[in-house]
């Protein structure tokens, strides 16, 4: 039973990086256009276009 | 004089050379729009930043600052076919925002919180009915602690704070019951941890507080959704005033950039965004939208102009004036004040019920462990069962009953053409037992149509309005609208103050005063019979017609007043302008109650005397002079074409041309209000079954996590009912 002292910090820490992960989604805006995002990603990918700026 | 117009007010320098700018855009459904405007903008040279957000209907916008002017981007839109204003976020929006953003962390930092604390507590539930020693019990305990105290510490404080302030203002609301049983429960299972004892309820708290943080953080997802629909409108609205900015020289600048003090020029057919005075011009003008009376008043020099005053014929110099300094407008502002300060506060059905449960609640954890101990228990197990029984009864259901309906019903209505400005709207709503209208912009449309179209043939009505394209004036802008002309004629001439002409296929055709087209005859038939009408003639070689133009009653109001009766709701008129018009209205949509000529103190004695009566009023209505009134009815609906005071009054707003959306709401707020109540009683249902297990000391963790999360469920799926509401009353 002594493989619970690792195995449970190591879940902990698991679900710690979980949480990390979406409180910098939450700061990134991924949570800002719901509909949108949607939509964004069945949409057709932009043609290449020459950029005029360098 | 060609004015040019400068957006500079809404223009957000980010630094390092880069500008900003937000657009509220309309039409923006589809990915197909989405990529179209994106790519679109991102074409223009020095664009660095183009992006659609689909569900606040906007587009930010960031450029190298320089030569580009930010009036482009809304060109480049209109040429892409969609109709954009830059935005300027109000301040409740903003605050809004940041506290969703708020209460979405504290929700992520609950759920983590919660479901690894269930991952420790299974074992725990298992292991005591198998071989788990008391070693292994209390490592998960303190680490079920360990993750615990620090997330509710930290997703807690949206609660914590509101019980704070309601402690400290003397009252109390549902936050309060649901703060003590958190911090007790997690006290009291500290110190059974230190204790070595079986029954730690780490878990409960944790998912209470998760639960009731997603209750709250959809209902101010959905309120802020409504913000930003109604916050777009108001951009939309494209709200501009011509400014002198010099002696001859002309600027087009948003509503925001104009000071008391400014001179302003206000041309035919043009709308006043400001209050102030006109220094210059002579002109008439309709003040509809401000007293209700239809009919056209003179204006010169003196004349005091209000936001939303149509000016009908000749160009006007206005200066504006610093707020409430106009007679009429500082009389509707010392009303409005009375009224919001005699609007007696109402008290929401959730605190109601927390008033009458906290205390319940409470009397029955004291007796409970004053029971235990007249038994014989020891103290500590008293105190124990005790607080089993407040975590039991910790109102994860009840703090859901009433949001979830909440948050759904807010959605049904958005979708039928409501916005709601104050969320305990939904509650006074369903209460109405009198619809109060105004006439005037609400029962009838706020823009003039023509009334007798059936009598025009429809190649003269075609005709008529291509020719009225070239006019500036809002009775032939009337005639367009109807005749929906989008060609205007070629070489059309507008001669002031009486007409617009050109030729056709050889043969003159002449727009204008009935004497300008020789029909004076057929004009004075037509006022006979409706006095209230506006008059334009057309002639065409020889063939000649009068169109009569007024104010027409919206496409359903016939039928949302039987609509309303039927539902057993009084329906009656309170409006400013004169009596033939206001009977005319009433007689023809069958309301026998009516007031016409009523000044904005008049409105506020009836709503007054109506509310000593019991009665639970419901006020609708646009002009300035309802804005009183609104404020002082039980509840208050405005049209989105009503005047700022107006809107910002009202309770609720509806959009559209239709009056369906006020029965609609008036259907849904009854039958969220009867799903409320029932959710209260589930919630009560659920104690009455939970409470006795908790007395009799058998409410284990496992039991009151079970408890909990069955009795959310249940009332949130009741909730989810709300959203097939009633489009007819019963």
């Amino acid at each position: 039973m002594e493989v619970l002292v690792f195995l449970v910090p190591l879940a902990l820490l698991l679900g710690l990086l979980g949480l990390v992960g979406f409180l910098w989604s939450l700061k990134n805006g991924q949570y800002d256009d719901l509909e949108g995002a949607g939509w964004r990603a069945i949409a057709d990918d932009e043609p290449v276009r020459q950029n005029p700026t360098p | 004089m060609q004015a040019m117009r400068d957006f500079s007010h809404y223009v957000r320098d980010l630094g390092s050379g880069v500008s900003h700018i937000d657009l509220a855009v309309e039409g923006v459904s589809c990915a197909g729009c989405m990529s179209k405007i994106e790519r679109g903008l991102s074409a223009l040279p020095d664009v660095t930043l183009a992006r659609v957000n689909l569900t606040d209907r906007r587009v930010a916008l960031e450029w190298k600052q320089g030569a580009l002017d930010p009036a482009r981007f809304i060109d480049r839109l209109a040429e892409l076919g969609y109709k954009a204003y830059p935005f300027e976020p109000f301040r409740a929006e903003a605050v809004e925002t940041e506290q969703a953003s708020f209460l979405l962390r504290c929700l992520g930092v609950a759920a983590f919180g919660a479901m690894n604390v269930m991952m420790l507590s299974v074992p725990v539930w298992s292991g005591n009915v198998t071989d788990m020693i008391p070693e292994q019990r209390d490592f998960f305990h303190w680490l079920s602690a360990l993750i615990a105290l620090p997330a509710v510490a930290y997703s807690g404080q949206p609660f914590f704070r509101s019980a704070f302030r309601a402690l400290r203002a003397r009252s109390t609301n549902m936050d309060v019951p649901i703060s003590i049983g958190i911090v007790l429960a997690l006290a009291m299972s500290v110190m059974e941890t230190i204790h070595h004892a079986e029954h730690a309820y780490f878990d409960a708290a944790l998912m209470l507080l998760a639960f009731l943080l997603a209750g709250r953080y959809l209902d101010q997802s959905m309120r802020r959704k409504t913000r930003a629909v109604a916050g777009n409108l108001a951009a939309l609205k494209a709200e501009t005033a011509t400014k002198f900015i010099g002696a001859d020289e002309i600027s087009e600048v948003p509503i925001a950039a104009v000071q008391a003090g400014d001179i302003v020029l206000l041309r035919p057919g043009e709308r006043s965004a400001v209050d102030g005075s006109v220094i210059e011009g002579q002109s008439k003008i309709d003040q509809s939208l401000i007293t209700g009376e239809t009919l056209p008043v003179k204006a010169g020099p003196g004349t005091a102009v209000y936001a939303g005053t149509l000016n009908l014929s000749g160009a006007l110099r206005v200066r504006v004036a610093a707020a409430c300094e106009g007679t009429l407008l500082a009389e509707i502002s010392r009303l409005l004040d009375n009224a919001v300060q005699a609007r007696s506060r109402y008290v929401q059905l959730a605190d109601r019920a927390s008033r009458l449960y906290a205390p319940v609640v409470h009397a029955a954890a004291l007796l409970t462990m004053l029971g235990w101990v007249a038994f014989g228990a020891s103290w500590h197990d008293a105190i124990v069962t005790a607080i089993a029984v407040l975590i039991i009864t910790c109102p994860c259901a009840l703090g859901l009953a009433i949001p979830a309906v909440q948050t759904v019903v807010s959605g049904a209505l958005f979708r039928s053409g409501v916005l709601l400005n104050s969320g305990d709207a939904i509650e006074r709503l369903a209460e109405v037992d009198r619809v109060v209208f105004d006439k005037t912009g609400t029962l009838t449309l706020p823009e003039l149509d023509v009334a007798n179209a059936v009598e025009i043939p429809d190649a003269v009505f075609d005709l008529a309005g291509r020719l009225a394209l070239a006019s500036h004036h809002p009775v032939a802008a009337a005639v367009a609208r109807a005749a929906k002309a989008k060609a205007p004629l070629a070489g059309v001439e507008e001669i002031a103050g009486q007409g617009v002409h050109g030729f056709l296929d050889g043969l003159e055709v002449r727009l204008g005063r009935p004497s300008f087209c020789g029909a004076d005859q057929l004009a004075n038939a037509i006022l006979c019979r409706d006095p209230e009408a506006s008059v334009v003639a057309f002639r065409h070689g020889k063939v000649r017609h009068v169109f009569a133009v007024r104010q027409r009653l919206r496409p359903d109001a016939g039928s949302a007043v039987a609509a309303l009766v039927r539902g057993g709701i009084a329906v009656e008129i309170l409006s400013g302008d004169r009596e033939p018009a206001v009977r005319h209205a009433a007689q023809s949509l069958g309301i026998h109650e009516w007031r016409a000529g009523l000044t904005p103190a008049d409105k506020i004695a009836r709503i007054d005397e109506l509310k000593r009566q019991g009665v639970k009023v419901m006020m609708v209505g646009d002009g300035m002079n309802d804005a009183p009134a609104l404020a002082a009815a039980h509840v208050s609906m405005s049209p989105v074409s009503a005047t700022h005071l107006s809107q910002a009054t009202a309770d609720l707003v509806f959009l559209g041309d239709r009056l369906a959306p006020v029965v609609a709401a008036i259907g849904f707020s009854r039958k969220a209000l009867r799903l409320m109540r029932q959710n209260l009683w589930l919630a009560a249902g659920y104690n009455l079954l939970a409470v006795p297990l908790a007395i009799a000391g058998l409410a284990t963790p496992l039991v009151a996590a079970a408890a909990m999360s069955g009795s959310s469920l249940l009332v949130i799926l009741n909730a989810l009912r709300a959203h097939r509401g009633v489009r007819e009353l019963n």
